[in-house]
């Protein structure tokens, strides 16, 4: 679907030439939704405004839907803009028309015909879940609901391909958890293909297949997000990981814990994947005579499956225990045993 | 009693002469708009990063409006005599005075213009761009609209200077409150003509400050 070969990008300012892209190379595929994640000035924001050409880039082949962009010209580019549209930070919607005009606007350029227009706004609003505010100003809406207006108003000319720039930014987090599921509903419904950057990691984890992460210009890695959370390679990586997942902070507690329950044993559970769907638990204690007490759990669900850690405090006799511990085992949880001794 | 108060006024000479006021503020206005909108869009687009980029147009557009704003409005009518007399074929009149109204008020008007469109949020021109939008959609669907309550309100000010522009218009003859003021009034010693004209044209300015004002609000969404 896009296709990015050796793409850099260099900025001439008075201070010098600055490096915001460099040899970049990113395959994403039709229908998948695909985040970038780095730190401001990683240049992902320069990276998502040469997929639509917003910039162009010093050297390099940017092909999307098999069309090579840097190479059209400005009539072909605006054509291939109504199908690769985009979300931002900041809604950037016009405080001067109503929602139902921003979302027509698009239309109007794409010049759809007025009944046609006002059919289509129709759809979109009760698409995004705007029902009855039509007629509102972008002044009288909360940031949730004009970032709704930018989604709806992105998807007007039926794009192939959404870009977010940071969409969810702005939001408090029961909002930015909204859109997101507005997104994978988007995505799922449509089966438009979803490129966004951030600089938050929950947002990869929730939506995401995949992800790239970058610094200083590069992508310094990229694969599927359960597998970078399993498994981060770089510096970087394992900073954004332990955004949702920290890892430090749970050995102090596991010290920590040992003091607190000196009694029975406790036990360390890791879930990846599947397993985190099947009801271990409850098993466990109906097939043994024990006391489970639950004393911390952590559970992150990404696209391709969850993962997670559970710590289990077992009393009772010891036998039984270890009995318990091997029955795990066979479910294929990874089990520790953080020894009380 | 009114006639007590001011003995050397002739009311319907007054009411004509408020008319030629009202007139040449009317049609000045409306061309002063337009002129300073085309010129006030050109030195924005024409500025660094923005659709028409280019350096020389934009210094030339810039240094025409800076010379034409610097020059005093009275010594401008005295150096635009020769092109009001081709243009408009004589200097008496409300029709003379429209070419230096226009040339000395339109400048300024462009410069306001430039405040309001750069005023304007850089994402949602970005967000246009990026559905594709073309230059002229996007003059007159995004800039214009998004910066409209400023450009009222520039208008109204610009207005309201041109009120006190035709004042000085009418000293060399354009005719108006400016030319009963200054002929009428001041020259024959009759202060009272001289008082009623003032009165007159602040109560415009008043009509026009009020009026400005109720559309910037109306408009004004944000």
């Amino acid at each position: 679907m896009i296709n990015l070969k050796n793409i850099s990008k260099k900025f001439n300012t008075k201070q010098g030439t600055i490096i915001a892209v460099e040899d970049v190379n990113l395959d994403i595929k039709k229908g998948e939704i695909f985040g970038i994640i780095g730190y401001s000035g990683a240049g992902k924001s320069t990276l998502i405004r040469l997929l639509n050409g917003l910039e162009k880039p010093t050297s390099g082949q940017i092909i999307v839907n098999s069309e090579d962009i840097t190479k059209i010209n400005e009539v072909k580019l605006r054509q291939v803009r109504q199908k690769v549209s985009m979300i931002f930070q900041h809604f950037n919607i016009l405080w001067s028309r109503t929602v139902a005009e921003n979302i027509a606007f698009p239309l109007e350029i794409a010049g759809v015909p007025k009944d046609q227009r006002l059919t289509r706004v129709n759809e979109l609003i009760e698409l995004v879940g705007l029902e009855g505010r039509g007629h509102y100003y972008p002044s009288q809406l909360s940031g949730g609901q004009k970032q709704r207006v930018g989604i709806a108003r992105a998807l007007a000319n039926r794009p192939e391909v959404l870009l977010c720039d940071e969409a969810t930014s702005a939001l408090d987090p029961e909002t930015t958890d909204s859109i997101l599921d507005l997104l994978v509903s988007i995505n799922a419904k449509l089966g438009l293909t979803i490129v966004l950057i951030t600089h938050e990691m929950q947002v990869i984890q929730k939506i995401c297949g995949r992800v790239a992460v970058m610094e200083k210009g590069r992508v310094v890695e990229e694969g599927k997000v359960l597998e970078v959370f399993q498994n981060p390679q770089q510096p970087i990586t394992k900073r954004f990981v332990s955004q949702v997942n920290d890892t430090n902070k749970a050995q102090q507690t596991i010290l920590h814990l040992k003091e607190l329950y000196p009694n029975g044993k406790l036990i360390k559970l890791k879930f990846v994947g599947e397993q985190t769907e099947q009801p271990i638990l409850s098993r466990l204690i109906k097939q043994f005579d024990l006391e489970v007490n639950i004393v911390q759990g952590n559970i992150s669900h990404t696209q391709n499956g969850a993962f997670g850690t559970l710590i289990l405090q077992l009393e009772g006799d010891a036998l039984l225990v270890d009995e318990a511990i091997r029955y795990i085992h066979e479910q294929k949880v990874i089990t520790e045993v953080i020894n009380n001794d | 009693m009114i006639n007590d108060l001011f003995p050397n006024v002739d009311w319907p000479k007054m009411w004509e002469a408020t008319l030629e006021t009202l007139y040449m503020t009317a049609v000045s206005t409306i061309l002063t708009a337009i002129i300073g909108l085309v010129l006030g869009l050109l030195l924005f687009l024409t500025s660094p990063h923005q659709a028409w980029a280019n350096k020389l147009a934009n210094w030339l557009t810039g240094a025409f409006v800076n010379i034409f704003r610097s020059i005093p409005f009275i010594i401008l009518i005295i150096l635009l005599i020769p092109l009001t007399k081709l243009l408009v074929g004589t200097m008496r009149g409300p029709n003379a005075a429209f070419p230096a109204l226009v040339i000395g008020a339109a400048p300024f008007y462009a410069r306001m213009v430039l405040i309001a469109l750069r005023e304007i949020d850089k994402g949602v021109l970005e967000a246009a761009k990026s559905m594709g939008a073309k230059t002229s959609t996007i003059i007159w669907k995004v800039l214009m609209p998004e910066s409209m309550p400023a450009l009222v309100s520039g208008i109204t000010v610009t207005a309201i200077s041109l009120v006190g522009y035709t004042a000085m218009a009418g000293i060399i003859g354009a005719g108006g409150l400016g030319t009963l003021a200054f002929l009428d009034g001041f020259q024959r010693g009759r202060t009272d003509v001289t008082f009623v004209a003032t009165i007159l044209i602040l109560i415009m300015v008043f009509i026009i400050q009020w009026i400005g004002d109720i559309i910037t609000t109306k408009i004004d969404k944000r």
